[in-house]
């Protein structure tokens, strides 16, 4: 070090000049970056605990006595609760059966090369859900299944189904074919090949295919909005519903946001080696 | 015996619930959808559920509010699916030219736009978009430029709903590109730096063609998306102010469930699902040659 700054002339210190301004303009550009992706993230969470009047205060205070009073209310007059269960019972519901039929359908895919199955799984993924969710509310409407668990995990499946199969088929397909053809050999029948053979080497592919599952179900507004009235509302449904009433009520709707939006976020990082795979999955060849 | 009639019969009976699945829950609406496409079925209206041929798609055809939302569906979706292109591959490149302290952190914070429930972040942008209390019009204020109205403008309310869909969904263009980057042969970048390439030079005619294929699957991706945005729209405007950021999806959804008028709507679903897998094809199309 010493030794090359002492015997350094003006070109290499032109160039480190360079590279200096070149890092900075470097870190500038990221940091813009990460400015852009945080300042609503940080918006949501100053103002949930804010009062009102520190809400529409101008300039905003970046420093302020935070109060809690936004979650109490959001908690205690709203039954927020009820509609957190709600959410998650019908995310693992959606996720659970969509699982049991579409782990089986993935391999079957992957293996028998059924692509035409694999195109119609996909559709669903691509048609708008409002194609299916008008005649869906018609027909629950005539069984008397509007705002019912059963109506709802059934359309979330609808999104939660195309991720599984999105996730697993190439994941099947990177399993040996000698692995189990070894288990028939030794007289393993079908199923029990599937279950003891390739769905252990799947872990991380389950894991993918079911948290994309749960927080697209958890995310899901449309098929929400229409089918959960009362008894099934779901979290983005009560949250929606809070800016129906005249005076928006700012602090409690950021704090809503906060409930809502905090845990799809931790489990997205947790787990999030996992989710980038299972989102580039289909763009990626493989 | 139940066991040896599977494995004779796994072809079929591994997929058969999924099958089940897609014919009560997606073909069959779609068939029902087209049969009350040519119903003059209507709640509002007091119509009852009978055929009247070909009449709702004639009425589509001289609907000016069913024209205004196709010209929205395609602005909106033109302009966020370009900006995210663009947007999304510079800051793959910019994320991936070096090496720095808190690379992965960086990574995983690109995650937290999409995953984030669309609703919630719709509420957020509504406050920051807030003509007069918004901390958006607060900072352009302190910088002397003008000040939009944003969502409550009729020329502003689509790019604002825009911006609100790139700051979610830039990130996966970033994510899908990142991941195209890694799986890049190192020959031809070893190969431009022998033969003395700058940056760009190599940027240019050796990363970008090299990551063509990904980035317009990428870009297909956005397009499926984009054409088909309810959340944030519903949630911040509901398709106004007036029908001025009134989009496909949301004036069928009205139509559906705010008149009940579900002739109407299911010929106007007919004609979106149309659109839709017409480009979906594409998809698949343009996958299948891109990966010869």
């Amino acid at each position: 070090m010493a030794a090359s700054t002492t015997t350094a002339t003006s070109r290499p210190r032109r160039q480190r000049t360079r590279r200096i301004a070149g890092n900075l303009i470097y870190t500038m550009a990221l940091l813009l970056v990460v400015f852009f992706l945080l300042t609503p993230f940080l918006w949501m969470v100053l103002n949930a605990f804010k009062t009102p009047l520190q809400i529409i205060k101008l300039p905003p205070e970046l420093i302020f006595t935070p109060t809690l009073r936004n979650f109490e209310n959001v908690f205690g007059t709203q039954n927020f609760m009820r509609y957190i269960m709600n959410s998650v019972f019908i995310g693992a519901g959606c996720t659970l059966i969509g699982l049991l039929i579409g782990l089986p359908a993935a391999y079957s895919i992957a293996r028998y090369r059924q692509n035409r199955l694999a195109v119609a799984i996909l559709m669903a993924r691509m048609v708008p859900g409002i194609t299916f969710l008008v005649p869906l509310f018609i027909v629950f409407r005539t069984l008397g299944l509007v705002d019912s668990y059963a109506s709802l995990i059934l359309a979330h499946m609808l999104v939660g189904l195309p991720f599984i199969v999105w996730v697993m088929v190439p994941f099947f397909e990177s399993i040996p074919r000698e692995l189990t053809e070894a288990a028939v050999v030794d007289g393993a029948s079908a199923v029990r090949t599937f279950v003891t053979v390739v769905l252990p080497l799947s872990g991380p592919g389950i894991v993918t295919a079911s948290i994309l599952s749960f927080v697209f179900s958890w995310n899901n507004f449309m098929f929400s909005v229409v089918l959960a009235t009362n008894k099934t509302r779901t979290v983005p449904v009560a949250i929606y519903n809070f800016i129906s009433y005249a005076q928006i009520d700012w602090g409690g709707l950021m704090a809503a946001a906060v409930v809502i939006t905090l845990p799809v976020l931790a489990l997205a990082i947790i787990t999030q080696r996992y989710v980038i795979r299972g989102l580039t999955a289909g763009a990626i060849k493989g | 015996m139940i066991t040896r009639f599977i494995d004779r019969h796994q072809r079929w009976l591994f997929p058969a619930p999924a099958v089940i699945f897609i014919v009560l829950m997606m073909i069959f609406p779609l068939g029902y959808t087209l049969w009350n496409s040519f119903s003059g079925w209507s709640l509002t209206a007091g119509r009852p559920n009978t055929l009247i041929g070909p009449q709702n798609y004639v009425e589509l055809l001289q609907d000016a509010r069913f024209w205004n939302a196709v010209l929205n569906t395609f602005y909106f979706t033109a302009l966020a699916m370009t900006v995210e292109l663009i947007l999304g591959v510079s800051i793959a490149l910019l994320l991936d030219a070096k090496d720095y302290p808190g690379k992965r952190i960086v990574t995983s914070l690109l995650l937290l736009p999409m995953m984030a429930t669309p609703v919630a972040v719709a509420m957020v942008w509504l406050l920051m978009f807030e003509p007069t209390a918004g901390v958006i019009n607060f900072v352009l204020d302190e910088l002397g430029l003008p000040e939009p109205l944003w969502i409550a403008g009729t020329n502003s309310v689509i790019p604002s709903l825009a911006l609100v869909d790139i700051w979610e969904w830039t990130p996966l263009i970033t994510l899908i590109v990142l991941a195209g980057l890694t799986g890049l042969p190192s020959e031809p970048f070893e190969a431009a730096r022998v033969d003395g390439a700058s940056y760009w030079q190599t940027l240019r005619r050796v990363t970008l063609p090299m990551l063509l294929p990904t980035i317009s699957v990428a870009g297909l991706l956005r397009f499926i998306d984009c054409i088909k945005t309810f959340d944030i729209i519903y949630a911040m405007t509901g398709g106004g102010p007036g029908f001025s950021s009134e989009t496909l999806n949301i004036y069928t959804y009205t139509q559906a469930f705010y008149y009940f008028n579900f002739g109407y709507a299911s010929a106007l679903l007919v004609i979106f699902f149309t659109i839709v897998t017409g480009v979906s094809l594409l998809v698949t199309y343009s996958r299948r040659r891109l990966e010869v």
